[in-house]
């Protein structure tokens, strides 16, 4: 039985991921799970110089997920490199750095400091947060800047590029395509879904930020949906993620054509997850005499 | 170490309206500090976040903690409908828990209000006890002030074994009418260092009066959480001085906290 998975020509020994920004850099997680046993950490994403977030609250309960709006908070490029990158090499494990910005320019210095270290297999670029005014979803909302964004950043990284989309788009495939002719590696998605709770007895937004990215089992058939459609358009692989709670949930999107799959907001429910569902799709290949995992990958 | 691990309901009663007072049977206490929680997770799918629970008690040798909440959603809801027997999901211990050791000398303020009354018992319990064993803890008077909204002056009676208790309520009924500020300047109460946990209004005049008197406080936060060990960084308070984590000002209430030095943090 086979488990690997090669995206972009970067080997992985599973296709379980964490989502950036629910793991850390695997510190916190890594008192539950042998951090060993994943495909890659996908670390918080880490911009330039530090970033203080939004003002609490930052994090609400929705039906069957949560609503987010934490603003990236992030000790920047030099703390990171410093304290996080070494924690991560100590692991038998792929390392990709999930990189924010509010201009172009603090991409790229961000991707051209991460080139340096070649423990890092892969980059993440992220333009789909909802959850900062400057950068981020700016350049992940319109196919022209995604295009600009991820043509720039491929002249300066070293390692293979992923661009992680927004779902709150109109069309996906559009999204993908841009990414896909501008050089992009790989895809990943679905970032959160922008949403709002609204306290009728204080009368007052559960966020302070009023709006957040909703995350969590309750929007995993909008993802499986994206990520099918986004791998009938487009050639690169496809990262698979959005309220993936169980092995089940994880074959789901390896079917409808993700290479990988993350665990993110599920993390949160239960932090032994992510090993969990890497013994059960073990399980359901030994259930279905499944040989390789990539056999699974847009089998229907 | 922090686990998620299964525990069993060993009693469950509503000491007050909404207010529900549970012991629960499991190895964590033999770790558990006061001032760290636990955060229970519900069995309804629905309702996935684990809930923040502050630890009421501990009885390590009896491998059974006592947690008193109020019912403030679904979760909690779910929670006060448990019976004697019933298996609960929980992770912990959580969070840094009152720093015992600063209670050296002097006369000591344990002040609760509200649902933040329960996580000072076991402070109380500890500090007492400490009194009597440990040479470096020279506590001369434990004062506890305790607010509530009305007479269901819940724990009161388990506070009075271990200290003389004053008692502030919203509407009078018991003791100052007011809060615990009331209550101390009521009765002409003077200490030398605070520790305390109650709603954000209460916890700013505590921060407020010790800078005042000059004396020493630590206060126990509370802030919405997804995950409850420091990855999500949704729970941050302001701090005075760059945190550890992000080398901004965003201290984890989970993590770094949930007891704070009253200093260190920005609560206006």
């Amino acid at each position: 039985m086979n488990t690997q998975v090669t995206i972009a020509g970067v080997t992985f020994k599973n296709p379980v991921m964490t989502a950036s920004g629910t793991f850390g850099s695997g510190m916190e997680y890594g008192e539950f799970v042998d951090l060993n046993r994943l495909g890659a950490v996908v670390t918080k994403g880490v911009a330039n110089v530090p970033w203080e977030g939004n003002p609490t609250p930052r994090v609400a309960e929705v039906y069957g997920g949560m609503l987010n709006a934490i603003g990236l908070q992030n000790p920047g490029i030099d703390v990171f490199m410093e304290r996080d990158i070494p924690f991560l090499k100590q692991y038998d494990t792929r390392i990709i750095v999930n990189v924010c910005g509010r201009t172009v320019e603090d991409y790229v210095e961000v991707v051209e400091r991460l080139g340096e270290e070649t423990a890092v297999s892969m980059l993440e670029i992220n333009v789909s947060c909802p959850n900062v005014k400057e950068g981020a979803i700016a350049f992940g909302q319109k196919a022209d800047a995604l295009y600009g964004i991820t043509e720039e950043i491929k002249k300066h990284a070293r390692q293979p590029v992923i661009m992680k989309l927004s779902p709150n788009v109109t069309d996906i495939t559009e999204m993908a395509r841009a990414a896909e002719a501008a050089g992009a590696d790989a895809l990943s998605l679905i970032n959160t879904i922008t949403g709002m709770k609204i306290d009728i007895h204080k009368r007052r937004f559960a966020l302070a930020n009023k709006t957040g990215g909703m995350s969590g089992p309750a929007i995993k058939p909008i993802a499986v949906r994206m990520v099918y459609q986004a791998a009938h358009a487009v050639k690169i692989p496809i990262i698979g993620m959005g309220g993936i709670a169980t092995a089940e949930d994880a074959v789901e999107f390896l079917l409808a054509g993700a290479s990988a799959v993350s665990i993110g907001a599920m993390n949160f429910v239960n932090p032994y997850t992510t090993v969990e569902v890497v013994e059960g799709i073990e399980a359901y290949m030994r259930q279905y005499g499944v040989e390789n995992v990539t056999d699974l990958i847009g089998a229907v | 170490m922090k686990e998620k691990r299964s525990a069993v309901v060993l009693s469950q009663e509503e000491i007050a309206p909404a207010v529900y007072d549970m012991w629960i049977e499991t190895s964590l206490a033999e770790q558990a500090k006061p001032g760290q929680f636990l955060c229970i997770y519900p069995k309804d799918k629905s309702t996935l976040l684990p809930r923040p629970i502050s630890i009421c008690e501990v009885r390590g040798d009896k491998r059974a903690l006592r947690i008193v909440y109020r019912v403030a959603g679904a979760g909690t809801a779910e929670l006060s409908e448990y019976k004697k027997g019933e298996s609960i999901e929980l992770l912990g211990t959580l969070g840094n828990g009152f720093p015992l050791e600063k209670a050296a000398t002097g006369k000591i303020f344990l002040m609760g209000g509200g649902i933040g009354v329960p996580p000072i018992l076991e402070l109380a319990k500890q500090i007492a006890a400490a009194r009597k064993t440990d040479q470096n803890i020279i506590v001369r008077d434990i004062i506890i002030v305790l607010g509530y909204r009305d007479e269901k002056t819940f724990l009161k009676e388990d506070f009075e074994k271990y200290g003389r208790v004053y008692i502030a309520t919203e509407d009078g009924s018991v003791g100052t009418r007011g809060n615990v500020m009331d209550a101390i300047r009521d009765n002409g109460l003077a200490a030398d260092m605070i520790f305390a946990c109650g709603p954000m209004p209460m916890l700013r005049a505590v921060k407020a009066y010790a800078a005042d008197q000059k004396i020493k406080a630590y206060i126990s936060l509370e802030e919405h959480m997804a995950c409850g060990v420091g990855a999500c960084l949704g729970c941050v308070v302001k701090t005075k001085e760059v945190d550890h984590h992000s080398h901004v000002h965003n201290a984890r209430i989970c993590t770094d906290g949930p007891v704070f030095d009253a200093e260190e943090v920005e609560i206006v």
